[in-house]
Order: C-alpha cells, then structure tokens, then sequence
C-alpha cells in the first residue's frame, strides 16, 4: 500500500490537472518534468491542462489488475486534448457500442479506486462523453 | 572492439515449475551452457531479470546466482530493463568482452513468476509501465497493447483474422520445440473464440506467465577459435529507449525504439535485413510482431498483417519470425526471453533446431522489447 505522500505528491495533477508549459518552446509537459522534450530547456511555468480532447485509442479491460476487479468491465483511451496533450484515462458513462477514435470527451473528476476498507481513496480525472 | 563469439547455450523445459526454486532453474541452464561451451572457469557473470524482487521477494540476484553456480568471487550484475532485461544482458556481456575487460563471460536470464497469484503477477508485471500515469488509472498491459491494436487497425485495416494468424503460426513452430510451455498447435477458431483480455485482445493473442531462465557464454574470438569447435559470432548490438507512457509517443502504430536499435546493430554488422535468414522477436501479444516486423524494415509500414497473412514470416517464407514458437508457445518468463532468443539463432545457425531447422541459416537476428516498445535491444548473430 503507497505512504500518503506518494499520494499527495500527485494531487496537483489528478486533482487540478497542472501542467508545466516550456517558457522557451510552448511544448506542455503532462506531467511536468524538469527538462523540455522537444527542445530540452529547463524553465516552465504552470498552466491548466485543457478540459476536453479528442479519443485517439481505446480498449475495454476485462481482466482487472489488482484493486480494479470490481470494475470490469470498464473502458480505458487515450485522449489528445485541445492544447495537444495526450494522456490516459478511463472513459466512462458511454455505452461501450459508442466507443470510437474521434469521440468528443472532457475530463472530469472521479473516484478511480480505494486502498482497501480503511486506506487511501484514489481520486482524478476520467473521460466522459462531451 | 574485440570480436565476440557465443560459444555454449543452456535451456530447460519452459513452464509452471512448482517445483523448483529460482536459482535452481538459473543453476540448471547456467551448468548446461557451462558445459556445451566446454568451459568452467568465467571471468564476470551478468544476469537478466525484471522483477525478483515482486515475483519471490529476493533481489542481490548476481551474487546468489554466482554463489549457487560456485563462481564466487566472480563479478556478477544483476541488469534489469523490463521484458528487454535478458537482451540487455546479453548486450552487456558482449560489451564486457568487446572491451577487453573480460575473456569469457556467462550471461543469463531468469524469471519466477508462479509464486506468486495470477493478480500479483499481472501488477508486477506493470510496473513496466507508467506507474503514476497509466498504472493509476487500471491500465493492463494487455489494455496498453489492446490500443497499439486498435489504432493499428483503423489506421492500416489490419484485421482480427492477422493478429489471430501470428498465433497460428507461433504455435505451429512452437510444436516442434521440446522446450517450449506450450509445444501445440492452435487454430484460428481457437483464437478467435477464446476469452476476451481487452478488446480486441483475446487470451490467445497474449504471451503466458511462465517460470524459466537461459543462459550463454561468450569470449573473445581469439578464445574461441583455439577450441576448434563451431562456435556463432556477435556481429551486431543495437539498443535504443524511447518514453515509456504509450501516451507520449508520437505514433501509436510504431515502435521507434526497435527501429532505432535495428539500425545500429546492421550498422556495426554492414548488413541489410534482406541478408538475414530467421528473426527471433518480441511478440508478447499477437501485434506486437505485427508491429515490430514493420519496425525491423521486413515490410512496409501498415504491412505487418498482410505479411503474417501471406506467410512471410512462416518457416519457408521469405522472412522466417520466431521459428521457436516465440513468446507466444515457447513462454514468456520475462528477464530470461531474450537470452533464450539467443539460443534459438544460436542453434538455428548450428543447424541443430530439427524440426523447425530454417535451411541454409546464416545470419540471424534477436529483437527484444521492454514494456510498449520503451526500450529494444537488437543483436545480429553470425555462423563462423
């Protein structure tokens, strides 16, 4: 089970979706990083990633990993957002028959997964239908 | 540099070993590799593995490996980069005598994933994966590969009957390897009606959990020439990473790493692929090796099905893939696979893979792959 901090370390980025923008390229990191990889500079500044994408690909897990089996089936893509970043996330109130490459999605804020009855809520973004 | 040859390969029987503890079947192969290359005495040992820690709990691997084999004080490392860990030892050994610094060095690969439940093997073997960022978010490897497929197919119209055929044809081989988990055939029905993992991969498009290990030895050719037995030479070493969230790559249908690396390993081997007679690569799942054909230069880009359909890859066609079984029937105990790759050119090239023998082989060429494609260790072996 993960220490606290190795949970709240990340909320900024589950919860207030930051991410770091290159001052000298524009390239947006997501998650930040301490060096640019398009262009290799090392300053950024904080920005808000955008709230709605583009679905690029898409599977539907039926066999869960460890703290997800009472999930399946559930649906998972990657998205490309309107500011050209691409991450990964559940999809979710979407007949799994209108999944397609192209769906309009925006993110909003969910509960992914619990540690157990007494640990930490797993809290982020998923995928939903825009 | 210093040319290298393999002179000695050790495997035993892939599979569920209950029986046998890890460093019983890395000491099984290492003895069996010792004893084909006729020698005893090594100067370091490198050895493969991703995850001993998570699959029994024990790390320190080179030095407990070394001891149980009665090599101390012998240097021995322990490299880990995910499923690539066995190419990358291999690769490391062969850097090791390339520099001079060693003579003879045994490299091997190792995995024991059946001690631990199905659930804990499938998180350990996510960790190769983003942990924070896909990981966090119930991803599988199936799921991440399941996507490469997805995007692959709407972008090239690879069908569901090719990824299902490099299964046929996997296991086809792999029925004529004794050493493989499993050494039977399987039909296209089988495929396409067996359980869904993540659309729209099936059981059978994914490599098994297995337990098993492999191992080589390699010196300098000066070394293996005073033998006066056939032995392969190391012509070409090539290794590239590349990101390893599949969100962050450029293209969702290309493993750039693999690419990378294969033009290093045929830049130091002054060859093209077209000079080369049997490939042994990464297919963890069913498009994986449609992938990394297209990777490897074999076929055009969005081609890879097609040639699986038309036989290309099959014993007899143009390019022959994963005359083994490949990871798919021979099994897929992670840091030893791409040692074991190894052995199959190894023996290919010796002309002793019977049955499965690709005729007249004189170079041939193992890809090996870490997560989604984040690193890709390529080797170019020779017959002497």
């Amino acid at each position: 089970m993960p220490t606290p901090s190795r949970y709240w370390r990340e909320i900024p980025q589950r919860y207030r979706y930051e991410a770091g923008r290159c001052k000298a390229c524009g390239f947006i990191c997501f998650p930040p990083r301490l060096v640019c990889p398009r262009c290799g500079a090392r300053e950024f500044e904080t920005t808000k990633l955008a709230g709605t994408g583009t679905v690029l690909t898409y599977t539907i897990i039926r066999v869960a990993p460890e703290g997800f089996e009472d999930q399946v089936p559930y649906a998972v893509g990657i998205a490309e957002l309107e500011d050209g970043v691409k991450l990964t996330a559940q999809i979710v109130d979407c007949d799994f028959a209108s999944l397609k490459i192209g769906l309009k999605v925006r993110l909003e804020f969910r509960k992914l997964s619990e540690d157990g009855e007494a640990g930490i809520i797993h809290y982020g973004y998923k995928f939903v239908p825009a | 540099m210093r040319d290298v040859a393999v002179i000695g390969v050790g495997m035993t029987k892939w599979g569920e070993l209950w029986e046998k503890s890890l460093r019983t079947i890395f000491t099984e192969t290492a003895l069996l590799a010792l004893d084909d290359a006729g020698v005893d005495t090594i100067d370091s040992m490198v050895v493969g593995c991703m995850s001993s820690g998570l699959f029994v709990g024990q790390e320190h691997l080179g030095s407990l490996l070394s001891d149980y084999l009665g090599k101390n004080p012998a240097p021995a490392a322990r490299v880990e980069s995910a499923c690539s860990s066995g190419g990358l030892a291999l690769r490391q050994g062969f850097i090791e005598v390339a520099s001079g610094l060693s003579d003879v060095v045994l490299v091997g690969g190792v995995e024991k994933m059946t001690d631990v439940t199905g659930c804990e093997a499938t998180y350990a073997l996510g960790t190769a994966a983003d942990q924070e960022y896909e990981g966090y978010h119930g991803l599988t490897f199936p799921a991440l590969y399941a996507m490469m497929a997805v995007a692959h197919m709407h972008k090239y119209g690879t069908t569901r009957e090719q990824l299902a055929q490099v299964a046929v044809k996997n296991h086809l081989n792999g029925s004529k390897n004794p050493l493989a988990q499993f050494p039977f055939k399987v039909s296209m029905e089988a495929v396409l009606s067996s359980v869904l993992v993540a659309d729209p991969l099936r059981i059978l498009d994914c490599s098994p959990i297995t337990d098993g290990a492999a191992a080589l030895v390699l010196c300098s050719l000066e070394t293996a020439r005073k033998r006066k037995k056939p032995f392969v030479r190391i012509v070409g070493s090539g290794q590239a990473s590349d990101t390893i969230a599949l969100s962050s790559r450029k293209d969702f249908c290309w493993i750039e790493s693999t690419q990378i690396a294969a033009q290093k390993a045929l830049s130091m081997a002054g060859r093209k692929v077209e000079d080369i007679q049997l490939f042994e690569v990464h297919d963890c799942f069913t498009i994986a090796e449609i992938m990394i054909t297209e990777a490897l230069g074999l076929v055009k880009k969005g081609r890879g099905g097609k040639a699986v359909e038309d036989g290309l890859t099959a014993i007899g066609g143009k390019f022959p893939v994963n005359p083994s079984g490949g990871l798919k029937a021979k099994g897929h105990p992670v840091g030893a696979t791409g040692v074991a790759q190894a052995i199959e050119v190894v023996k290919q090239l010796r002309g002793e893979a019977g049955e499965r023998q690709v005729k007249g082989a004189k170079r041939g060429l193992t890809q090996n792959m870490g997560g989604t494609g984040g690193s890709s260790v390529v080797h170019i072996f020779e017959a002497d």
